[in-house]
């Protein structure tokens, strides 16, 4: 696939740039969260995925948003993509609109309702089963979150895909770092990650979450016979340098200043 | 019944090339047949009921009928939210099968009991609750099932249950199936207790009590018009499970009730607020909580006796 990096790395900027606006403007906490993990977001469907809005079109890949909580930076791709007018982006999480705070199947798109983490491995281990099936070529990406580690049913899953070579799923963990209270490596036992899920069956590759060359490369080479796990190391709050790394912004909603800072930084302006 | 569920499967899965098997590694040689015939169609899930669950939405959201099988408390409680979630919220067709419900696994302990899966899987939005009564009823319901894309929670027994009907009888998920007709008490019976609520009829008989005996395999959709005329014709409805008193049939008849003003008389039989102890067999663990045909008997006979002043 031929892809512009430098379109799609402006693509990501200008996402940031509306996640925010929305976030200040009708109060969407978990900011930080979908900053991680929009250059994975947007090199996954502008740079791999053949992904359809109306779910009866088949053949077409599949892209799970595990970590539901990133729902914001989901619709604003959706948007870019034709599947929501932009202008519903302006009524995310208040009363009454079809997008809230974590994305359910009503909204077009959205392959699967998520929220609660450690579902989105599953359903994607299912759906590309049921690609295998159907004799179909389909790819299935699953994004999760490191926090999400924590789940049981993650490694469930991640027993299950390589006993099946399901070389049509590919995961991806948003490795910020961080979970809602703390960092993830002192939460609970989480490292070595990646080894843990190369000892799991899976081909493992570790990237720079921010380098959309690097995920767009990685992306589109899944292994032959086996899962791939894309370990996509991130910056909680990226591209916004007062956001960064601080898990404050994993609730507070910037201030209407805070909102022209960190535009001035993403588009110059 | 779960050999006719297993049989009947296979049948399924021949006219329907989307029906797929995920079982929790369980039903050693249950499914020989199955994967002889389907191979690719059958998957050993392992000891993992949460990812099993999550597979099977994916499964059905990817356009299969996913039938997901172990024994009741595992594919209910212990993966619960992917229920919730992944299935009900998702609106994906999955066929939930619960072997060895209720007391169908007395001796294995309350561990393996499920007395609470009525009540935890009749609250989620758009999901069916089914528990037929013996092998004839699982096959037409399997087959029911698996004919419209909803999700559903078929509640089977294990092996060697009695026979209720000698042949299959009308089966259509949602409506209840009239076997004994009587106007002063009205039996209402879900899952495998039935043989012993028509035994306990037989017994009221011989006390000149005219009852009649109804089994509403499905408690969720509830049949509201044959409750409405039980409930217009009959002086006394008694419900009978093998399920807590707590959120089942019984208390899906009461609300009903309540909801629609009806002022009839209803007792409500079933299990206790209270884990059961002992070790032994079905019949066993039936006669201690108080659901024997005895005991069902002696019930209505209670009822129906002039209340002192």
């Amino acid at each position: 696939m031929s892809v512009d990096v430098d379109a799609l790395e402006r693509r990501a900027r200008e996402i940031r740039r509306r996640v925010i606006e929305v976030s200040h403007n009708n109060g969407v906490p978990h900011l930080a969260s979908n900053l991680s993990c929009i250059d994975i977001i947007v090199a996954a469907y502008w740079g791999c995925l053949r992904v359809e809005a109306d779910p009866s079109n088949v053949p077409r890949d599949r892209f799970i948003l595990s970590k539901g909580h990133a729902a914001s930076a989901l619709y604003t791709a959706f948007a870019q993509l034709g599947f929501l007018d932009d202008k519903e982006l302006n009524t995310i999480a208040k009363d009454g609109s079809r997008l809230a705070e974590h994305p359910s199947r009503k909204t077009p798109g959205v392959e699967a309702a998520t929220g609660s983490l450690g579902h989105g491995l599953g359903i994607g281990i299912g759906l590309a089963l049921a690609a295998r099936l159907r004799g179909q070529q389909e790819r299935v990406v699953v994004l999760m979150s490191d926090g999400e580690q924590n789940e049981g049913s993650v490694w469930e899953g991640a027993m299950f895909a390589p006993r099946h070579q399901l070389s049509a799923l590919t995961a991806v963990v948003d490795f910020n770092g961080w979970q809602a209270t703390g960092r993830s490596r002192d939460v609970l036992a989480l490292e070595p990650l990646a080894d843990k899920w190369r000892a799991f069956g899976w081909t493992v590759t570790d990237v720079d979450g921010h380098d959309m060359g690097a995920l767009v490369d990685v992306l589109n080479r899944p292994a032959a016979d086996a899962p791939t796990m894309i370990i996509a190391h991130t910056i909680k709050g990226k591209g916004v340098s007062f956001m960064e790394d601080d898990n404050n912004w994993h609730y507070r909603i910037p201030t209407a200043d805070e909102v022209v800072a960190a535009h001035r930084e993403l588009v110059g302006r | 019944m779960r050999n006719a569920f297993a049989q009947e499967l296979v049948e399924c899965a021949a006219r329907d090339e989307r029906v797929i098997l995920l079982a929790g590694d369980i039903g050693n040689r249950l499914f020989d047949a199955f994967q002889a015939r389907f191979p690719g169609r059958f998957f050993n899930c392992g000891v993992a009921e949460a990812n099993m669950m999550s597979m099977a939405a994916g499964l059905a959201l990817g356009g299969l009928r996913p039938v997901v099988y172990t024994i009741a408390p595992f594919v209910t409680y212990r993966c619960y939210e992917q229920i919730k979630i992944d299935v009900c919220y998702n609106a994906a067709p999955v066929v939930i099968v619960g072997v060895g419900a209720g007391l169908g696994y007395a001796g294995l302990g309350p561990t393996h009991h499920s007395l609470e899966d009525i009540a935890a899987l009749r609250v989620l939005p758009d999901m069916s609750v089914v528990c037929p009564a013996d092998a004839h009823e699982t096959r037409a319901a399997l087959r029911d099932a698996l004919s419209a894309p909803r999700p559903i929670y078929l509640r089977i027994g294990k092996k060697g249950e009695p026979l209720v009907h000698a042949t299959e009888p009308p089966f259509r998920i949602g409506e209840a199936l009239p076997l004994r007709t009587g106007v002063d008490v009205a039996l209402l019976s879900t899952g495998t207790i039935l043989p012993d609520v028509l035994a306990a009829a037989d017994q009221l008989y011989k006390h000149d009590v005219d009852v009649g005996v109804v089994h509403f395999h499905t408690v969720k959709p509830l049949d509201a018009a044959a409750l409405r005329r039980l409930a217009t014709t009959c002086k006394l409805l008694v419900t009978v499970e093998e399920h807590s008193l707590i959120g089942g049939f019984g208390s899906a008849v009461a609300e009903w009730m309540a909801d629609e003003g009806v002022g009839r008389r209803l007792v409500r039989m079933g299990t206790p607020d209270a884990f059961f102890h002992e070790a032994g067999e079905t019949e066993h663990a039936r006669h201690r909580l108080g659901l024997s045909s005895e005991a069902i008997a002696a019930r209505v006979l209670q009822a129906l006796a002039p209340r002192e002043a």
